[in-house]
């Protein structure tokens, strides 16, 4: 129970967030609408999908310095989940700009940079793939993600902002929060972010292990 | 000291060889050469966007031609002797900067055999020259890397563009803005943001190559 306080509440974070997202009030606005409702879901996808990718990152940089096999398959699993999340945050994103802004992909940087880091990862995976020797895979492979993090991070928190976008916060224009993001959704919307956060964690906690039992069924 | 000593000579040993052979050289000029033809027999005239595009494109798969070779050249037996005898860091710093000279060479000719065959409207053409210039440096110090991880793992063509395609995709985005304003003749002071975002970006790929480098080099 002490260790597992953290899963509960993110269980408890996501249902609150999803019964209250749909039933709290919302200011009206042109154009969104009901639709900004999809802020309690797409943009926590986003959260998790950095949080997770960071988490990753620390492993492969633990794995270069212990070479334990566990770091890399925390990292690989961490990986996974983002992608996961990754497609989950396309494919609401998809949803939400076809009834907001008229098509499922309009021209817009941060779309592109996204579907961009999506597939850095996807490079990541076939890399792996390609070499069979487990300690090779795992340092080379390791090498390559945390090469790739910080040009994610030019991609997905630099380059949205020096040109013009259709979200929120970006080339010039004002931030979600400034203008229409009211108390009551700020009351759903944080600890969405922190549910969403924590169930990225645990789904990745949970691959983990069984990837870990795997390998010790294989090794017998 | 010992450390720029040292990238002295492998960056000396990189140039005499390529000078004996000069394959990659040759290879690599007959390649932009011919794809510039190409584009020039299917295109005839281009709109300025695509003009811009099109080299850049050029540009990209003759740096990823060119660059890919950089450390599948190298037999394991010369590996192990460098390992001897040099740092992991002088090997990946001569490496750089020897691909960058070689690119800014390539794109440089490529840029004036390119300009001699198309119609070009540059407006800031100084501006343009750095612009190629910067692109040369920043394909070298990511593609390097991006090489040397793919020699590691069975190397081949595919798994080099692979990996480096979403590595590079931010880099050209920056540097297509950035001599876009060049060609429409743009005061230099709007393209200051682009310039400064792709030193940071060279300065951050640089370091980080350096500090993985020696956890590639040994196996």
């Amino acid at each position: 129970m002490s260790k597992n306080w953290w899963k509960i509440l993110a269980s408890v974070f996501v249902l609150y967030s999803v019964v209250a997202g749909l039933l709290l009030k919302v200011p009206t606005l042109p154009i969104l609408h009901e639709s900004i409702r999809n802020l309690y879901f797409h943009v926590p996808m986003w959260f998790a999908m950095i949080v997770i990718y960071t988490v990753a990152v620390y492993n492969s940089i633990k794995y270069l310095q212990t070479n334990n096999e566990k770091y890399d398959l925390i990292a690989i699993e961490s990986v996974n989940t983002g992608l996961l999340f990754g497609f989950v945050g396309l494919l609401s994103g998809m949803i939400w700009a076809n009834f907001t802004w008229g098509s499922p992909w309009p021209n817009d940087p941060k779309l592109n940079s996204a579907a961009i880091a999506t597939l850095m990862y996807l490079a990541y995976i076939v890399l792996r793939s390609s070499l069979d020797e487990e300690q090779k895979r795992a340092k080379i492979s390791a090498i390559y993600n945390i090469f790739a993090f910080p040009v994610m991070v030019v991609l997905l928190f630099i380059l949205p902002r020096l040109t013009d976008s259709l979200h929120p916060g970006n080339g010039g224009n004002p931030g979600f929060g400034t203008y229409d993001l009211d108390s009551n959704m700020r009351l759903v919307f944080y600890p969405a972010v922190l549910g969403w956060i924590g169930i990225s964690v645990w789904i990745m906690n949970i691959r983990f292990r069984i990837r870990k039992l795997e390998n010790k069924k294989n090794q017998l | 000291m010992k450390l720029i000593t040292e990238i002295k000579y492998l960056l000396k040993k990189e140039m005499v060889l390529e000078w004996r052979s000069k394959y990659a050289l040759n290879g690599i000029l007959l390649y932009v050469v011919a794809t510039v033809f190409v584009c020039y027999l299917s295109f005839k005239s281009t709109p300025p966007l695509v003009w811009n595009a099109l080299f850049w494109i050029i540009m990209l798969f003759a740096a990823i031609n060119a660059i890919s070779k950089s450390f599948v050249q190298e037999s394991k037996g010369r590996l192990l002797y460098y390992y001897q005898i040099a740092s992991p860091q002088a090997i990946i710093i001569a490496k750089i900067i020897y691909n960058m000279l070689l690119m800014i060479l390539m794109s440089t000719i490529a840029l004036f055999f390119y300009s001699i065959v198309f119609q070009n409207n540059v407006g800031d053409k100084l501006l343009y020259f750095a612009a190629v210039i910067l692109g040369a440096i920043s394909f070298s110090s990511v593609f390097t890397m991006i090489s040397a991880i793919a020699s590691k793992a069975n190397n081949n063509g595919t798994l080099m563009a692979i990996l480096s395609f979403p590595v590079i995709i931010p880099v050209i985005i920056l540097i297509i803005k950035l001599s876009k304003n060049a060609m429409d003749g743009l005061d230099r002071s709007v393209s200051f943001d682009e310039i400064g975002v792709l030193t940071a970006i060279n300065l951050i790929v640089i370091t980080v190559s350096l500090l993985l480098f020696p956890y590639l080099w040994r196996d």
